[in-house]
């Protein structure tokens, strides 16, 4: 034996804690909790207080109550990057997740080649949104572009995939779900193996059809991870920016702006109004928030 | 649907999802000439390896590569850590103020970094870490996300096999050091794989704050290639293939621990 045992003997697992537990748990949370403090919620905090302020540079900053709020109330860019957030989210939470649970389905059963087709379709997953965005750009370039050209060797006209604006929002939409459907097809996967093949068979013997049996025994049972599915892809949706930063850069005109490219552009951007850009920031933040509790509610409510 | 029918709409999707990829590689060894003259095209029946070597010879792409993995490590090693401690206190133990730590970390999971980037970016600048690759690892190794994995991992972690050690004599520490982390095994192949991809992916917080070509990651390299070359695809993709490459080899080497990761982690 080593040293002579610092801590009282066994409090156990489980039991109301001691003292020297709780000095062990804080110990092992402090660097992840000095981490997250002062680079994450330290950041948010500031980024909530530069939201009341007039600040266009490091360092300086005044305090202007609630102007930049009065602002964004007249601001028709904002409202139209509220929009087309809303949209991109509208589309692309539920076909992906719904895309997701019918690749899982398909793939769920034995088949021949089925390993390798679902190393193809989770194979984005690895693929960064930097990459995923260049190569949009190189299947949707007006002039070079693969789609194009593919459409040009059918004999059809070159179709306006940058210029416009309901064109470039699809582009961007189609690579977010190729980068985002083999996740949920993956989860989805992991959760049918937990279905019971016994429920899926007595509903057989009871005479449903395939169709029937998945619709009305498998789908309800894997609600806990469509849940799960809906608030992730809900997030990601809400807060998307790489895709758009690369492919359009909210463009053209402002057809693909999103909140989190407008607070990027109005802080980073060439106007620098980084208090401005906060306010959008957390205006998004806030948004993000009801909707992850009211998702988290409606979800409680319907599992009583 | 019989099973003949599901083959061929499998192909047929598979054959869809396949195909940004093969377009990267095949326009990667595709010569400029052949891009400028009649467009991006699938099939020019022409190859070359020029826009690989065009690359090595303009930039030190291995260098770049270099960086990349070395930040990438270094903040896979600190966030499994740092995760792992607090995510088995968070599940295991108790003390007062639990319950509050577990909604601040989940509260966090929806911050959009972006938001965040100005007040970060002046944060570390006070700390003096700009131009250095701490910028990058510190922010970037506290994940909301990894915390959490790790939290519901441990919640599921079969209490008998701590209170066995305890018995004999082992400390909380000594407990989860010796009976807890060698079975934790899967979670920590998922956390690493994760905390690897999103670093070594990640483009715009290092474009922001190494400032020095000579400290880039591959992927900041690659967003600066794209706004210089304009629509030399060519040099593009080879360079989005290049900084692709080692993910897409640690994924299929590695598939069985990241599909069984997800699948025992309790993400789903």
């Amino acid at each position: 034996m080593t040293a002579p045992v610092v801590e009282p003997p066994p409090p156990l697992v489980g039991t109301t804690g001691s003292r020297g537990q709780a000095r062990v748990a804080w110990t092992m949370l402090a660097p992840n909790l000095l981490l997250l403090g002062v680079f994450l919620l330290g950041p948010l905090v500031w980024a909530f207080l530069m939201a009341f302020q007039e600040k266009r540079s490091f360092g300086g900053g005044t305090w202007s109550g609630l102007d930049n709020f009065a602002r964004l109330l007249g601001d028709d860019v904002f409202w139209r990057a509220l929009l087309n957030t809303a949209v991109f989210t509208a589309v692309t939470v539920p076909v992906g997740v719904l895309l997701g649970l019918g690749l899982a389905l398909l793939m769920d059963k034995a088949l021949p080649g089925r390993g390798v087709f679902r190393t193809i379709v989770y194979l984005p997953i690895v693929i960064s949104s930097l990459v995923t965005s260049l190569i949009g750009l190189l299947l949707f370039d007006e002039t070079v572009g693969i789609v194009n050209g593919v459409l040009a060797d059918l004999g059809l006209g070159a179709v306006s995939w940058q210029s416009d604006g309901t064109l470039a929002m699809a582009s961007v939409i189609v690579m977010t779900l190729w980068s985002r459907v083999g996740f949920s097809m993956v989860v989805y996967i992991a959760a049918l193996q937990d279905v019971d093949p016994q429920v899926v068979e007595a509903a057989r013997v009871d005479g449903a059809t395939p169709w029937q049996t998945t619709r009305r025994v498998v789908v309800p049972l894997l609600r806990p991870t469509t849940f799960f599915l809906v608030l992730i892809n809900l997030i990601w949706s809400f807060q998307v920016f790489d895709v758009v930063y690369v492919m359009t850069n909210g463009g053209p005109g402002y057809s693909t702006t999103m909140l989190v490219t407008y607070a990027y552009d109005e802080g980073f951007g060439p106007a620098r109004n980084f208090g401005y850009g906060a306010t959008v920031g957390v205006v998004l933040f806030v948004i993000t928030v009801l909707l992850t509790v009211l998702q988290v509610r409606r979800n409680t409510r319907s599992e009583v | 649907m019989s099973r003949p029918v599901r083959f061929l709409v499998c192909l047929v999707v598979a054959g869809v999802f396949v195909l940004p990829l093969v377009a990267m590689v095949v326009i990667a060894f595709t010569p400029r000439d052949a891009l400028l003259d009649g467009g991006a095209s699938l099939w020019t029946g022409r190859w070359t390896l020029d826009n690989f070597r065009g690359l090595f010879d303009q930039f030190p792409v291995a260098r770049w590569f270099g960086n990349a993995l070395l930040v990438a490590s270094l903040t896979t090693l600190l966030s499994v850590t740092v995760n792992l401690l607090g995510g088995y206190a968070l599940a295991k133990l108790r003390f007062r103020g639990r319950g509050l730590v577990v909604l601040v970390v989940l509260a966090t999971l929806v911050v959009p970094t972006q938001v965040i980037m100005i007040p970060q970016f002046e944060l570390v600048a006070r700390l003096g870490l700009v131009g250095f690759f701490w910028a990058v690892i510190l922010p970037s190794a506290s994940t909301a996300l990894g915390l959490f994995l790790a939290r519901q991992f441990f919640v599921g972690f079969p209490d008998e096999l701590v209170e066995a050690a305890r018995v004999d004599g082992c400390t909380t520490f000594q407990a989860f050091r010796r009976v807890v982390l060698p079975n934790a095994r899967p979670l920590m192949a998922v956390m690493t794989l994760l905390a690897f991809m999103t670093q070594w992916n990640d483009f715009l917080w290092p474009l922001i704050t190494l400032r020095d070509p000579d400290l880039y990651t591959l992927p900041v390299a690659l967003r600066l290639l794209q706004t210089a070359y304009d629509n030399d695809y060519g040099g593009i993709m080879a360079m989005a293939l290049l900084s692709s490459l080692p993910l897409l080899v640690m994924f299929v080497v590695l598939q069985r621990y990241f599909v069984a990761g997800i699948t025992r982690s309790g993400i789903r």
